[in-house]
């Protein structure tokens, strides 16, 4: 069969997971793909590859291209959201100095309460905690912010948010520029098994279920090549739907080890998509659930409601204007596309473009098109509930 | 005086920073000064306050720049990607030659342009000096493992150095494969029955 070669960028992680299985399981190629994987060194790489035509889709933070569409940071470019790669998948950490002194005041490391968390960490790390995250926009910085602004820290004057590439956290922990990081998978075991810091928390006890990887391409792009898009829509979505079984873990890390992807243990790449983390040097072991969801739930589904709620975050940090902000990134959020492309593969379709950010404490039915559509909860840990419809 | 641009480049690499030192300098009269630390850069970075900003593309560290994108105090001047508006084609040219440069707000273009020219010719040629290295690289262990299955070749029929490499070529031309291909396979199963 001949295949269309389509070129997508990706930065090493277990979350781009849907494109290198789309691409290994024969997903893409059953689509009429050769999907060919670019391994960028940066995230802003990353988006000026993308943002130039050098690839036509990308792995990409869910918070840049709502951060583009602002017009923050590069390229004016307007980047559209196909779908959601991966939902959570993220932990905080500390310096084993940090975890030492918080350990000396009383605090159990529970790694479940984000409320007793932050303020242990408030309390031990003085009054500006730098946290380190891989990039300025980015689901790790909005956690932070969110977490730690609740408990009374003044986001952002008084919180030193870091960017520090994921590869490099460890040895800036060691050297003592940051006291925290927030990192998404294998990282934060690797800072573990390098010695340097213990998991304080999963982000699923900030908020449960975060927008975290989007699959993004120019919006001229998607115009122009409408039969590409729905055929990179299907076999990511595909992918996604493949891993979310528990048989086809151990494939999927076995192939997302190699060399040519993360280039990790297969045993590191398997902790972070079960769920099971080893918290501290000790050896101890926590299973998380929803540690990292690439399907359940309609996690693909790019709610123009996540994309409000980073807009209205960015812009309220920034001084831009909430309302425009809002607008300008619902619209990337390409909804339309997802029920126009996706339908006919027998994919959820919620009955709404936008939810009620946070309302869900337990697992929910909502309505959608086939009548079976369970949201998982989506709560965030100090009750904040974000109504995209709502007055400003 | 007030007007000379400083730039600070970003480059572990010794050597390379010396060149691209060497090449701005002959680009115009500009205040260099190279940074090699990868922890804490953007502190570094904003603490030396320049002008213009040069980061290698193919390091991790370059997303450590994108946070002076964020200006957060009243005083700190922002900093944005050079992205040339008027005409793509010197941020796109960047960009492939894998250098990307930060300015401050309101630097004009032209003032920019000799910069990245001396900038982009720079590591277009570190581009083609990796390329080469690794060709020749690749040729070299090739090389090595052809010969050493000439010489299994030579031993263990009893032929010369000419029959055997003529054998191993019509080998890879019959099964469709290149020589080196063969060779790698011959001297993997010598090394399993010896």
């Amino acid at each position: 069969m001949s295949t269309t070669p389509l070129e997508a960028g990706i930065i090493p992680l277990v979350d781009a997971a849907p494109l290198i299985i789309a691409r290994e399981i024969g997903f893409a190629e059953e689509e009429g793909l050769d999907l060919r994987l670019h391994r960028a060194p940066s995230w802003s790489s990353l988006r000026d590859m993308l943002a130039l035509g050098q690839i036509d889709a990308a792995h990409m933070l869910s918070a840049m291209p709502v951060a583009m569409a602002l017009g923050l940071g590069g390229f004016a470019e307007r980047i559209d959201v196909l779908s959601v790669l991966s939902v959570n998948g993220n932990v905080i950490g500390c310096s084993l100095d940090l975890a030492a002194r918080m350990r000396a005041a009383g605090y159990g490391f529970d790694f479940v309460d984000a409320t007793a968390a932050g303020r242990a960490l408030i309390a031990a790390a003085g009054d500006t905690p730098r946290i380190g995250v891989p990039f300025p926009f980015s689901m790790h910085a909005e956690l932070l912010y969110h977490w730690l602004g609740a408990l009374g820290v003044q986001a952002p004057q008084a919180l030193r948010v870091v960017t520090v590439p994921p590869p490099l956290m460890a040895q800036a922990m060691a050297a003592g520029e940051i006291d925290a990081f927030c990192v998404g998978a294998p990282w934060g075991s690797t800072a573990v098994e390098d010695g340097v810091g213990e998991l304080l928390l999963p982000t699923t006890a900030i908020r449960a279920f975060a927008p975290e990887k989007v699959l993004a391409v120019r919006h001229t792009w998607a115009e122009a090549e409408p039969d590409l898009t729905r055929r990179l829509m299907r076999a990511v979505w595909r992918a996604g739907r493949w891993l979310d079984q528990e048989d086809n873990c151990l494939t999927a890390s076995e192939i997302l080890a190699r060399p040519d992807y993360l280039n990790v243990s297969s045993e590191v790449v398997e902790r972070s998509l079960t769920g099971r983390l080893v918290i501290s040097p000790r050896g101890d072991l926590r299973s998380v659930p929803n540690y990292l969801v690439f399907f359940r739930g309609a996690a693909a589904y790019p709610w123009r409601s996540q994309a409000a709620l980073m807009a209205h975050s960015l812009a309220a940090r920034s001084g831009l204007d909430r309302a425009a902000a809002v607008k300008a990134a619902r619209s990337i959020f390409r909804t339309d596309l997802y029920r126009q492309n996706l339908r006919d593969l027998g994919a959820e379709m919620p009955g709404a473009t936008d939810k009620v950010e946070g309302a869900m404490r337990d697992p929910t039915a909502v309505a959608s098109e086939a009548g079976h559509l369970i949201l998982e909860p989506d709560a965030f840990f100090d009750g904040f509930i974000f109504d995209p419809t709502g007055d400003e | 005086m007030a007007n000379r641009l400083s730039i600070v480049v970003v480059e572990a690499d010794r050597e390379r920073a010396r060149s691209i030192v060497d090449s701005l300098r002959d680009a115009g009269d500009f205040d260099i000064s190279v940074i090699s630390e990868v922890t804490g850069l953007a502190r570094h970075v904003s603490n030396r306050d320049p002008d213009v900003v040069l980061v290698d593309m193919t390091s991790p560290s370059r997303d450590s720049i994108e946070e002076l994108t964020l200006a957060s105090g009243p005083l700190e001047r922002p900093v944005a990607m050079f992205v040339d508006r008027s005409d793509d084609g010197l941020t796109k040219a960047a960009i492939e030659a894998g250098v990307s440069a930060y300015v401050v707000d309101g630097l004009r273009p032209d003032r920019i342009k000799p910069i990245m020219d001396a900038a982009i010719a720079r590591f277009h040629m570190f581009h083609r000096i990796r390329l080469e290295l690794e060709t020749t690289k690749r040729a070299l262990e090739e090389r090595k493992v052809i010969d050493r299955a000439k010489g299994l070749l030579m031993k263990a029929r009893g032929i010369d150095e000419d029959a055997a490499y003529a054998l191993l070529r019509k080998t890879a031309m019959d099964q469709g494969r290149k020589v080196v291909d063969v060779a790698e396979a011959l001297v993997t199963a010598a090394g399993l029955l010896s």
